[in-house]
């Protein structure tokens, strides 16, 4: 599949099919407090069509996931700027992120139903749907599930799908929260190389993760996040070759970074 | 014993004979229940939903009282509409008491909380799983309420089952407000307690038979419904 959002103008945004409707993702002075705690606490981040692969990486309680949710207009923040494509983000413009939770999303429905909700959810032809649909299932290699109900899937079919899910929607940008932490080796090879697929093909990718292994693997670019803050920005080569910080440097050894 | 043995077999053959007496009070039971299941539905499912959906002041409150309604004694309804619309009620104009309308309302009031209630915990922990999913989707707040609804289809037709199955074996409320009168407002619950007090067990002893045989096919509808989402639809 060549995703349509292939070419990049002058200005650095994302065109194909017309303007682009969320790229750049630009954010400034995020705060967002948990139980008292700041668990966003003043980051600013800039999402551009490229790198094409830009890894979100800290432990676990650093913050990464929610910003995820922020930067996709889940979570308003307390304090701090958002916008899409130089607007604040709007739900009619929400269908152009895919997102992939962690623990996959899915619906009461068959496989194929699953992705046809989510496209007719988004608008465009109807007519054209099922084949879309079936189309996005067979590209996930899930062809001889197509009429299983989605939730007796696999855990590995589950996420896969709702990556097919996410991809079918053709979005300027997938975000990715953790998505094969919870699934064996072999499953996270398939959803990684589905990821690797989509970026030679043009997809922007925001991917959070804890797993270093699997930044090393994915990574263009990587945000090192700590304790709520962008303690680093860095082409993944740079950054695992020489440690921006003394938290990455410890990370990336194996230390206990709290 | 052997009045026992001659009430059922005179009761079966009402029943398997189709007696036209029997059918008619049936026929009002379900009328009235299914229709009083249609109105409490329509306000009990958007009213889950809102609940479910939309933190506002009042909500916890509203959330317990429904919760504590659940189990309204059906004679306090029934007092509560006849001081409505008794003649000398605020509805008394309306000429409702000890007709099939009064009961309908009756039993709509009875079993509201109980639609309200578990359509509430159901769309509640659907909510929860699905909220960000479908805002991701750019779907708007009654197309999201639509999904949670389809989602939650086999759970909440548990509650409407729930509310039928309270409404179709209730007998004080609309003893009260429909007043039992043959023909016009005489329903099986009714029927068998007037016809018990008489001593006429056959025909009380059918429509008991007929009354079980719903509860029946309620739970086996209700247990069909909920086995299929168990295969994960």
């Amino acid at each position: 599949m060549t995703h349509p959002m292939a070419e990049i103008d002058k200005t650095g945004l994302a065109t194909t099919n017309g303007p682009a409707k969320v790229l750049p993702i630009i954010a400034r002075g995020l705060i967002v407090s948990r139980g008292g705690r700041n668990v966003v606490a003043g980051v600013g981040i800039r999402i551009d069509a490229r790198p094409r692969i830009l890894v979100i990486l800290g432990p676990n309680g650093a913050g990464k996931s929610l910003l995820l949710r922020v930067l996709a207009g889940l979570v308003t923040p307390e304090s701090g700027s958002l916008s899409w494509a130089g607007s604040p983000p709007d739900r009619t413009r929400a269908p152009h992120i895919g997102f992939v939770f962690q623990r996959p999303v899915l619906l009461r429905r068959s496989a194929l139903d699953t992705v046809c909700f989510v496209l007719r959810a988004a608008g465009g032809p109807v007519a054209i749907i099922p084949a879309r649909a079936r189309a996005a299932i067979e590209q996930a290699k899930l062809a001889a599930h197509v009429s299983c109900p989605a939730r007796q899937l696999s855990a590995g079919e589950q996420q896969r799908l709702a990556l097919a899910a996410a991809l079918a929607l053709e979005p300027e940008v997938l975000f990715l929260d953790e998505p094969a932490s919870n699934l064996d080796p072999a499953s996270a090879l398939e959803i990684e190389n589905r990821l690797i697929r989509a970026r030679d093909n043009g997809l922007c990718t925001v991917l959070v993760t804890h797993d270093l292994a699997q930044a090393r693997r994915l990574a263009d670019d990587i945000v090192f996040m700590h304790q709520g803050r962008i303690l680093a920005r860095a082409p993944a080569a740079t950054f695992f070759a020489e440690p921006p910080c003394a938290e990455a440097r410890a990370y990336i050894n194996g230390e206990i970074v709290v | 014993m052997t009045d026992l043995v001659n009430a059922f077999a005179a009761a079966f053959h009402l029943v398997l004979s189709g007696d036209r007496g029997l059918l008619e009070i049936v026929n009002l039971s379900l009328k009235v229940s299914l229709l009083a299941v249609a109105f409490a539905a329509a306000i009990g499912l958007p009213l889950g939903a809102l609940l479910a959906i939309h933190k506002f002041p009042g909500r916890n409150a509203i959330i317990i009282l429904s919760n504590a309604l659940m189990g309204l004694p059906p004679v306090v309804v029934g007092l509560l509409v006849y001081l409505m619309i008794s003649n000398s009620g605020p509805l008394g104009v309306m000429q409702l008491l000890y007709t099939p309308t009064a009961m309908i309302i009756a039993q709509t009031i009875l079993i509201t909380p109980i639609i309200i209630s578990l359509a509430r915990q159901t769309l509640e922990d659907l909510h929860h799983e699905y909220d960000e999913y479908l805002r991701m989707l750019g779907l708007g707040p009654v197309k999201r309420a639509m999904t949670l609804i389809y989602e939650g289809r086999s759970s909440l037709m548990t509650a409407l089952l729930a509310g039928f199955g309270r409404a179709i074996a209730e007998v004080g409320a609309v003893m009260i407000v429909g007043g039992n009168i043959n023909h016009v407002t005489r329903t099986m619950t009714t029927a068998i307690a007037l016809e018990t007090s008489k001593g006429d067990l056959a025909l009380a002893v059918g429509l008991g038979i007929v009354l079980v045989t719903l509860a029946l096919g309620i739970n086996a509808v209700a247990y069909s419904v909920r086995a299929h989402p168990a295969r994960g639809l």
